[in-house]
């Protein structure tokens, strides 16, 4: 959806790629850098990059998470067989990592090792953009918590319908050694973020030394919708999850056929314990069923969050509906008390309700028995075309399977089942 | 038209991209409102012009397609709304010309996923231009009784419940287009009804606000209750509050912030939208709700009292005199469109088509109910393929392999027959592979290919009649017919055709009977005892064997003669002699020869000094 985070390999990649053509050739990073994953041979790895036995070396993750130093993740001005020892006694280790919005679990994949660059001065510099302008930040007081020294940061605003190329850094920098390079540096790097559409890019620190800007640690996201427009410029690349985000077999699945077709299905797993389950059609519906469960006081009972939409198919719908039927019945409430299954939705546009109620159908028919050992309740709101036969034969399946199913059209307030459902639960 | 105003009943507008469904739902909703014309003047499809015709009620009327913006701009001046259903590919460079074409104002972009920088641009670009953008990532909007984006507020029964075809006093803005619908349907239980509903659609960067809007409907007196459905992350939400705070918005605006679920979610879990996360603590759904509320907005405590606070705000603004609720009237009803009619099992109309051989209608096309990934996965052949589509049998391997063997070999006689003849002189002729081939495919018929059929015929109008080989002989001889598969120029019973042995050996070894070849055998026997040259030639061989093998795919006698009656030997034929026929033209068109000339002397002019004079 729009911004999202990449590598730092790949980040420093697209950097080394474009930045010589967006400063008419004066600056080159450094192309010397690998990536370790756990498929990686190690001594193929030194056949191709020689390099990494010549110069000392910098190791880290490279997983989409910062403050790799403060979480002791970070090797810097090693040797070869030092980085190798240090990869090897961390790679598929799980870690725990204290970052600014808390602490994560995750499992170390995948590795990122450079030239070791000694220098002076480090820098701040970042990119961001909002509605109506691109942000430049830049900070003499690189490589600390920029937050603590904001009062350092210059920042440069350039309407978005400037051009990029006409955009004086020079006249907005402090008093610094080298002040011109380093502007026009960062002018190019500007040129690249606009070009490559990125939606983010961070580097600190960034050093001078060897007469340019040389990128340290870089954060970065780019824009995925724009990835038909840059295809030639990005080349394959890849857009990893968050760290520690580990989904279940079951939200896995789902993904899985999600990416297999244009329709949309959508699961995530929030307490299995929990008693109301959500089967909703669309994306704004299936987050207001979801907001009614919490706003109601019911945030600990809502077991999953989720969607189908985009014209669904019945055997995915089938396969959907089958995926939280399995969840919910895996064993009954250890009190006793029922569960609470909302088959909701608002009025459908041009979607025909009776037939993405088909394959949902199917599924309840299936797990009738483990329906009734979990003492689940059915509620069904529907609207838009063909809602009425959709509703019928939904009532009639409760009749056949003898499972308490109430149904619902536009009549009814789109969430009232949620408040129906959560006032029978109390 | 005033500032605030985007849509009247007057408004006329462009639809970009071959949408002819949204522009008919369009034509629909306008003939609802009983107005006199449609709103749609023009449909702009770079790829063609010409015109598309589409229903006003039950009548056909045409709406032009205009190959760019600036020829239909210039052709319609008074259209000044276009609805860009371009893809993401090209959306952006599309509304860019749109907003540089001073006859439009409003543009409603529907595309999603297109790159935020370039939505950033096209606000920008929007402001500065004094334009309005509807989008993107929308399905639009709707002016009560006046006009409607493409697909907005979905079927026409819909529109019908929501009473849209008539404006009501409620201004509606929403983020997400897929709750419109349920909006409109709250609004109509609860109010007088919709005056104007627009969802902006759930990018980050969407090209006017929910502010922007409401500002709009602040400034519309038709309109007197504000109603708008928000979505966490961003900070419009903040801008609505201080314009209600300092009464920029004076009017009752009852409010709510979705995605309050957000906080017993895992770390970042995105919603359907792009736009739909929160960054920080005061983009999220709770504080936006609660700032709103402080200003004084009505915020309902959840979805679920959304419209009892719709519907409490309305009445009291009726109660003071603010609102005389709006008149309604019965809308004139939309034909329903044979596709539905048919879906829903309303109509039914006789098939002037039949066929029993194969459907492509399906998910993958099948011949007689194989299959096609089938047919080749199990290696049908073209014996099979045949078998499936001309007698509509699963055949047995050796009889695909038969039919095959047969086309095999007489794919080609050589340049010198009349089939090829014809082919190469008019390949000569300059003329294209198919006038070639068909122009030696002509001379197929009762002389040239036509062996096969009448050696069929021949023996069989034997066997069937119980004449023994020498009576048949004499019978077909006191007819003066020439029996049709005996005889060959240079093959004779000691020097036989291997053509005639292979096919023999293998309806031997693999049919279960091979009655009529047995009886031609037999004939064989008595005419090679006049002359050695009189053997069964390989047309013969082929047709009485093919009966044999009818017979063996179970076709009665009747079938048969009625398959021969048709042309089923000479289908073979045909089908066999392309190839050959084909290989001709080719080898013409390699060779670059010129026209042929037929040489004079080869031909005995013969004409008389004068034509006989009659009359």
């Amino acid at each position: 959806m729009a911004k999202k985070g990449i590598r730092e390999y790949d980040a420093k990649r697209l950097i080394n790629n474009a930045l010589p053509e967006y400063s008419g050739g004066r600056f080159h990073t450094d192309d010397r850098l690998v990536l370790v994953t756990p498929k990686t041979d190690l001594d193929q790895l030194l056949q191709e990059n020689p390099w990494l036995n010549e110069t000392k070396l910098v190791v880290k993750p490279d997983q989409l998470f910062g403050k790799r130093g403060k979480n002791n993740l970070l090797l810097v001005n090693a040797t070869l067989p030092e980085v190798r020892a240090w990869i090897e006694e961390r790679m598929n280790k799980e870690v725990a990592i204290v970052q600014t919005t808390g602490e994560t679990t995750g499992v170390l994949t995948h590795f990122l090792i450079e030239p070791f660059v000694p220098h002076e001065e480090e820098y701040y510099l970042a990119f961001t953009s909002n509605a109506d302008a691109d942000i430049i930040h830049f900070s003499l007081r690189g490589g600390v918590d920029i937050e603590e020294v904001w009062d350092s940061v210059v920042t440069i605003e350039v309407p978005i319908l400037t051009d990029p190329a006409s955009v004086d850094v020079t006249s907005h920098l402090p008093e610094m050694h080298e002040k011109e390079t380093v502007a026009a540096f960062i002018s190019a790097l500007y040129q690249v973020y606009c070009e490559y559409y990125f939606a983010y890019l961070e580097f600190n620190p960034i050093a001078f030394h060897g007469g340019t800007l040389v990128p340290l640690d870089t954060v970065a996201k780019l824009d995925d919708t724009a990835a038909f427009q840059c295809a030639g410029k990005w080349g394959k690349i890849e857009f990893p999850k968050a760290f520690g985000s580990i989904s279940t077999p079951e939200e896995a699945y789902i993904a899985a056929l999600d990416e297999k077709t244009g329709a949309s299905l959508k699961l995530t797993l929030l307490n299995p314990e929990g008693r109301v389950w959500n089967l909703v059609a669309g994306g704004g519906a299936s987050v207001i069923y979801a907001d009614t469960v919490v706003d109601l006081g019911y945030g600990e009972d809502l077991a999953n969050y989720g969607e189908y939409s985009g014209n669904p198919t019945t055997e995915q719908t089938y396969e959907y509906t089958k995926t939280i039927l399995d969840l919910m019945t895996r064993q009954p409430d250890p009190q006793g008390r029922p569960k609470f299954l909302l088959i909701g939705g608002g009025i459908a546009n041009f979607t025909d309700v009776a037939k993405t109620f088909t394959g949902i159908i199917k599924a309840l028919e299936d797990y009738k028995e483990k329906l009734h050992e979990n003492n689940v309740k059915i509620y069904v709101r529907r609207g838009g075309p063909n809602y009425k036969e959709g509703l019928e034969n939904m009532r009639r399946l409760g009749e056949r399977i003898g499972i308490p199913l109430q149904v619902f059209g536009p009549e009814t307030h789109m969430t009232r089942i949620v408040s129906l459902a959560l006032e029978e639960g109390k | 038209m005033k500032d605030y105003e985007l849509f009247s009943r007057e408004t006329k507008a462009f639809i970009y991209g071959a949408q002819t469904a949204a522009v008919q739902r369009m034509l629909d909703f306008d003939y609802m409102c009983r107005k006199d014309e449609p709103s749609v003047v023009a449909m702009i499809t770079p790829e063609r012009g010409g015109f598309e015709k589409l229903f006003w009620g039950t009548k056909e009327v045409r709406i032009p397609r205009i190959t760019s913006i600036a020829q239909a701009s210039a052709q319609f001046p008074k259209a000044d709304v276009m609805v860009n259903f371009a893809s993401q590919r090209s959306a952006y460079e599309v509304t860019v010309e749109a907003l540089n074409t001073d006859t439009i104002r409003t543009i409603a972009v529907i595309a999603e996923g297109i790159p935020e920088r370039m939505e950033r641009k096209l606000g920008a670009l929007g402001k500065k231009l004094g334009k309005w953008i509807i989008g993107p990532a929308t399905v639009g909007g709707v002016k009560a009784g006046a006009f409607k984006i493409g697909n907005a507020a979905g079927t026409m029964e819909n529109i019908r419940m929501a009473k849209l075809y008539r404006p009501g006093s409620v201004g509606f803005v929403s983020v997400s287009g897929g709750l419109s619908n349920e909006a409109y349907n709250i609004i109509a239980r609860n109010t007088d009804g919709l005056n104007e509903g627009i969802a902006i659609g759930g990018d980050a960067f969407p090209g006017s606000s929910l502010f922007d809007h409401l500002l709009r409907y602040e400034a519309n007196p038709a309109i007197k209750l504000l109603v708008c459905l928000g979505e966490l992350g961003g900070t419009a939400e903040y801008e609505i509050a201080d314009a209600v705070k300092d009464g920029r918005i004076k009017k009752p605006l009852v409010i709510w912030v979705t995605g309050t679920c957000a906080k017993v979610l895992p770390g970042q879990v995105q919603f359907g939208h792009a736009g739909a996360k929160a960054d920080s603590e005061s983009e999220t759904a709770d504080a936006k709700n609660r700032a709103l509320r402080e200003v004084g907005a009505i915020v309902p405590n959840s979805f679920d009292d959304y419209h009892l606070r719709i519907k409490e705000t309305y009445e009291k603004l009726v109660g003071e005199g603010v609102i005389v609720p709006a008149e309604d009237f019965e809308p004139p009803s939309i034909p329903i469109d044979y596709k539905q009619a048919v879906a829903e099992g309303l109509v039914r109309k006789p098939t002037n088509f039949i066929s029993t051989i194969c459907d492509e209608s399906g998910e993958v096309h099948n011949y007689c109910g194989v299959p096609i990934d089938e047919v080749i996965e199990k290696k049908y052949g073209i014996g099979g393929v045949i078998g499936l589509l001309w007698f509509k049998k699963d055949i047995p391997v050796y009889a695909r392999q038969f039919m095959e063997m047969v086309l095999q070999i007489i794919a080609d006689h050589g340049p010198a027959v009349s089939g090829a003849h014809n082919t190469i002189v008019a390949a000569r002729a300059g003329k294209d592979l198919i006038s070639s081939l068909v122009s030696g495919l002509l001379t197929i018929g009762p002389r040239f290919g036509g062996a096969v059929n009448g050696a069929a015929e021949h023996f069989r109008y034997g066997l069937r009649n119980n004449l023994d080989p020498r009576e048949f002989v004499a019978t077909m001889k006191g007819k003066n017919v020439r029996v049709q598969g005996i005889g060959h120029k240079l093959h004779t019973v000691e020097n036989p055709d291997k053509r005639v042995e292979i096919l023999k050996d293998f309806a031997k070894t693999h049919f279960a009977k091979t009655e009529l070849l047995d009886y031609a055998l037999s004939v064989e026997a008595v005419t090679t005892q006049k002359k050695n040259n009189l053997i069964l030639n390989v047309d013969g061989c082929i047709g009485v064997l093919l009966v044999d093998l009818l017979h063996e795919l179970n076709f009665s006698d009747t079938e048969i003669d009625e398959m021969i009656k048709e042309g089923l030997f000479n289908a073979l034929f045909v089908l066999g002699r392309s190839i050959g026929l084909m290989g001709h033209y080719f080898d013409q068109k390699r060779l670059a020869q010129p026209l042929y000339r037929h040489p004079l002397d080869d031909i005995l002019y013969d004409v008389p000094e004068r034509p006989e004079k009659v009359g």
